[in-house]
């Protein structure tokens, strides 16, 4: 029997999780770079940042001198240089997707408008990072950094364009670039002509990376070029974006019109027959950029999440005190509307989603860092072996994905039973490591940017609600207003939910990620028998629920013997993709925990226990509300596209009972009636219902799994209830550690 | 001149937490305590960011930090304080908190301070708070400095300069509002800080991530101290008052002055 239902007592969380329990949550326990930089983060954002927030500085959108002194603040704390190499006049070493990451969080936890002001500066860095020429990388990389007596040099990204091109269709380019001189034997000079749509940083962005499209015969395709303030022609920031949300970031509507050196292509370029030939057309630099940029937008939406915790619980505890009526000691003044069960569970609702997002998208940066070098490896590898361009390294990789999953099988098995050398030479291929980690990147990235900022943005309105009026006003603790409103851009720009739930019901029937996917249900299981209290069972039943749900819809049919699953059938892939983001957060949420669970003793000096038992609570609690969106949006699309089976179809209706006929059965068989189909009257009537109740012989299994995952459910309410007594129950400072 | 700075410095709770006496006649303690999070102890910090700012301007000055405190939180707070200087940590693992006996953390900190093979009275500026955050007590320093054999000591410190002669100038709080300025001929000497004058540095994680490269062996090899508890403790309880916090950072001092005799006055 699991340890929900036994629910021998347990302990209580004593105060709010520490940094000493994030950093091991989280695994930076060793990584004192980041726990540095996240002290150096929080002073600015909880100081300053909280500060101007405070003062009214989000009333407007124009880009005013307090806002842009951020700016300053964010060099001084090494935000603006995290990005950069040591060479470059950056400090930390390796790859950077979990700083920034730990960036973005912690000054969403005030205001994500900084953070997205803070990242917008990487993002316009980003084309250069990944795909530059070891000159414009060692270039504008070492511009950006802060230096004393300079203020660095800021970037901005630009690829959105008035309507009616760029959006979240990328292809749709109106920038255009042609060549304006190409003077013999010397470098083509390209004139560049690009309107940009609410491009960030644009109100002081010394050069940006803007997307555009070949207008001339003498250029192949697209690509993305760096444009500078200075450049001969119009630099024009254009007008500011009335926005309603992240106003401590600057967006405009900018125009160029400039004359650039052919060196500025991003990544450089051939001449080929007399043609320009970029080496990487704007979508294979754009791809490269938000995969790693999008994970830690979606920790914005996280933050806010967490954030709220706090102040909630202050706000409910202290709503009665002072009150004539209500004496000190009384359970009113001592608990307040925590007395309130719909209170304290909604408040754990918040939190396990604001922990499971968290997990999802710091697993999802740590996986980035992870695939970095793997990736150069792999490309130095291919390099090699004389593989060349995008296409014929495609095809290379194509070709060994039958040994990632080979390899990924062999993860499954008992190291007893596998052929270890073989294993060991697999673990060791870096094409190998590359496949496997790309499959799981392609999936966590947009999961990570759907769910945290989808998801988050439905509970951050939770969150408001909780606080009643204050909720929606200035003087709401912790911004919650702000924050909620500010989730829905989260949800939007870098490519909207669409973009994501498109990407992801391509990558998630890729076979290799289905592999780990099975050996994760598999690890679910091993877990659950051991913690069953973290839900990890409930969790491995919905994985199984989805896995065959998708297998199933990759040959059925819908009542018109339309194919179910293809690209162009939103309504199946869509809703199956955000089923997935449901079970991929609860996953790295049971995960987070189990590693607390084995880190934490020597590292977490007092109410570990506690500490533990309670999020194992959330786990649980995340992993039913999982299981039940699963089994929701597995159910509808399964019998969604069924059709309806109706009195009218006589293959039905010939096997119904007569009202009389089943009535004299009964009699000699007592209980018969109730393994019989439907019953039509004497007068020939049926039940008054749409039709003959659905069957589905074909469907057997998957009925039975969803009866399966229903009783996995036990216990989850009871992790609710516990959770809900801890929260009455802990400690919380007697302020927040910021204005409001 | 250069100088060997040596600060003692403990760890106090943040003041934003909820700090709740738990009463044991031996071993009181707060409510939690190791799970707070913490601060360096204000006024010692404000002793380390002169230390750090006298290192500045006198090449070849050292910085050290002596520290008693558990060692986990030791290492937390360190990825701030790190940021703000350039020093050296000998760390020692043992209780912190309010409920320590100044004697016993006094004894545990000079002999930490005894011990270490480079020390050079002839350069040694001893630099701590003049009185803790948490035990408040104000009588560590003088005990170390005494068990120290320094003679010269000065409480409630707010300026050091040094003059051409290599002569210290020293001004000490003093009742009523005033400063009293000693001329010192030199080093060793102990001085005890109130505020001082200077703002906090900004955080730096170039700096800290220079300064954890001797931190970290540090804190790993930390000494294990037990403290002998001597005093009795008969009550514990936070003061009667109600306690009002508002956060607010950077408000200028008259406008905090305003507010508050406008709060008196009602
Ligand atoms: C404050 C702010 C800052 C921004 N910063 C930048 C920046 O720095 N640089 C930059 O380049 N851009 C930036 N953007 C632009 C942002 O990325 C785009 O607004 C976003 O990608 C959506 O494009 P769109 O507004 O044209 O929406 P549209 O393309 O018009 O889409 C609208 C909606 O239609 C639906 N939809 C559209 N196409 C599809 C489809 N194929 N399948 C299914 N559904 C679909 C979706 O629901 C979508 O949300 C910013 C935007 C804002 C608001």
């Amino acid at each position: 029997m699991s340890a929900s239902t036994t629910a021998p007592r347990r302990e209580h969380l004593p105060a709010l999780p520490g940094d000493d329990v994030r950093q091991v949550l989280w695994r930076f326990a060793d990584r004192y770079d980041l726990q540095m930089l996240v002290q150096s983060v929080r002073a600015v954002a909880r100081g300053p940042v909280a500060r101007l927030v405070a003062q009214g500085g989000r009333h407007t959108h124009d880009w005013t001198p307090e806002k842009h002194a951020l700016l300053k603040e964010f060099d001084a704390a090494g935000i603006t240089a995290a990005y950069l190499e040591p060479e470059e006049g950056g400090f930390l070493e390796g790859p950077k997707n979990l700083a920034l990451a730990l960036i973005a969080f912690e000054l969403a936890w005030v205001d994500a408008g900084a953070a997205t002001c803070s990242l917008a500066t990487h993002l316009g860095l980003a084309p250069i990072h990944e795909r530059g020429t070891p000159e414009q990388r060692r270039h504008y990389m070492s511009l950006a950094a802060p230096a004393p007596g300079r203020e660095p040099k800021r970037a901005a990204f630009a690829l959105t364009e008035p309507i009616p091109y760029v959006g979240v269709e990328t292809g749709l380019l109106g920038g255009k670039v042609r060549i304006a001189e190409w003077p013999e034997g010397g470098e083509p000079i390209l004139e560049v002509s690009k309107r940009g749509r609410f491009i960030t940083n644009m109100a002081f962005a010394n050069f940006v990376t803007a997307a555009v499209d070949s207008a001339d015969p003498r250029i192949k395709g697209s690509c993305m070029v760096i444009l500078e303030e200075d450049d001969p022609g119009i630099f024009d920031r254009g007008t500011p974006t009335r926005k309603l949300v992240h106003q401590l970031s600057a967006t405009n509507d900018p125009v160029f019109q400039l004359r650039v050196p052919a060196s500025r292509i991003v990544g450089g370029y051939t001449v080929q027959d007399g043609v320009i030939v970029p080496n990487y057309d704007h979508s294979a630099i754009i791809e490269a950029v938000f995969r790693r940029t999008r994970v830690t937008v979606g920790l914005m939406t996280s933050a806010k999440l967490l954030s709220a915790i706090e102040p909630l619980i202050r706000y409910h505890r202290d709503r009665f005190r002072g009150a004539e009526a209500v004496p000190p000691g009384s359970p009113r003044y001592e608990l307040g509307l925590q007395q309130k069960e719909d209170v304290t569970h909604r408040l754990i609702d918040i939190w396990a989603a604001g922990e499971a997002s968290a997990s999802l998208g710091f697993a999802a940066a740590r996986l980035f860092d992870e695939l970095d070098p793997v990736e150069r490896e792999k490309d130095r590898m291919l390099a090699e072996q004389g593989v060349r361009g995008p296409l014929a390294a495609h095809k290379a990789m194509r070709k060994r994905q039958h040994e990632a999953i080979e390899f990924i099988e062999m993860q499954g098995h008992n190291q007893a039973l596998r052929n270890e050398e073989r294993y060991q030479q697999l673990a060791a291929d870096p094409v190998i490591r590359y496949l496997v980690l790309d499959a799981q990147a392609n999936v966590l990235c947009p999961a990570t940017k759907l769910w945290n900022t989808g998801h988050g943005s439905v509970m951050m309105r939770e969150a408001v609600s909780l606080m009643g009026g204050y909720g929606i006003t200035e003087d709401c603790p912790g911004f919650l207003g702000y924050k909620w409103m500010d989730s829905q851009l989260e949800a939007t720009y870098e490519g909207p939910e669409a973009v994501q739930r498109r990407q992801l019901s391509v990558t998630m029937t890729n076979e290799v990620f289905l592999a780990q996917f099975r050996n994760w249900i598999h690890e679910m299981r091993q877990i659950a028998s051991v913690e069953p209290g973290t839900g990890a069972c409930t969790l491995a039943s919905a994985m199984h629920l989805w896995l065959w749900t998708l297998e199933h819809l990759q040959h059925a049919r819908d009542a018109q013997g339309q194919k179910l699953y293809q690209t162009s059938r939103h309504g199946v892939t869509f809703p199956m993709a955000d089923a997935l983001c449901w079970l991929l957060a609860s996953r790295c949420q049971i995960l987070d925990v189990e590693n607390l669970r084995r880190e934490g003793p020597g590292r977490i000096q007092q109410g570990f226990e506690g500490t533990v038992q309670f999020l194992t609570d959330l786990c649980h609690v995340q992993a039913a509300r999982a299981a039940g969106e699963v089994a929701r949006i597995c159910s509808e699309i399964v019998y969604g596209y069924l059709r309806h089976p109706s009195w009218d179809d006589s293959p039905q209706c010939s096997t119904c009972f007569e009202e009389v006929e089943l009535r004299q059965i009964e009699s000699v068989v007592p209980g018969a009636s109730g393994f019989t189909s439907e019953v039509y009257r004497e007068d020939g009537a049926h039940d008054t219902k749409a039709g003959p109740c659905v069957r589905a012989p074909g469907l057997n299994d998957f009925a039975r799994l969803r009866a399966k995952l229903d009783g996995c459910l036990a216990g989850a309410l009871l992790a609710k209830d516990r959770a809900a007594e801890s929260v009455q129950k802990v400690m919380i400072p007697a302020a927040l550690d910021y204005p409001q | 001149m250069n100088y060997q700075i040596i600060v003692c410095g403990g760890l106090a709770p943040d003041p934003l937490q909820t700090l709740e006496p738990v009463f044991d006649t031996v071993n009181p303690s707060l409510r939690n305590e190791l799970m707070l999070p913490f601060v360096f102890d204000p006024w010692a910090a404000h002793a380390l960011y002169e230390a750090g700012h006298l290192a500045k301007q006198r090449p070849g000055t050292t910085v050290r930090v002596v520290s008693l405190a558990p060692k986990a939180k030791l290492q937390q707070v360190m990825m701030t304080v790190a940021q703000k200087l350039p020093f050296e940590l000998v760390a020692l693992d043992g209780p912190g908190g309010g409920f320590t006996d100044a004697r016993a953390v006094a004894a545990a900190l000079a002999e930490a301070i005894a011990s270490m093979p480079d020390l050079d009275r002839a350069r040694l500026l001893l630099f701590g708070g003049w009185e803790s955050a948490t035990r408040g007590a104000g009588a560590v320093m003088q005990r170390v400095a005494e068990r120290l054999g320094i003679r010269e000591q000065f409480l409630a410190v707010d300026e050091l300069s040094v003059a051409e002669d290599g002569s210290l100038l020293i001004k000490e709080r003093i009742e009523g509002g005033r400063h009293q300025i000693s001329r010192c001929a030199g080093p060793p000497a102990m001085l005890a800080w109130a505020t001082g004058s200077l703002p906090e540095p900004p955080n730096h994680p170039q700096t800290g991530m220079a300064n954890m490269r001797v931190i970290l062996p540090a804190l790993q090899k930390a000494k294990t101290v037990t403290l002998a508890q001597t005093a009795e403790y008969l009550r514990a309880a936070l003061p009667a008052a109600v306690r009002q916090t508002r956060v607010v950072k950077d408000v200028p001092a008259a406008e905090i002055a305003r507010e508050l005799a406008e709060w008196i006055r009602q």
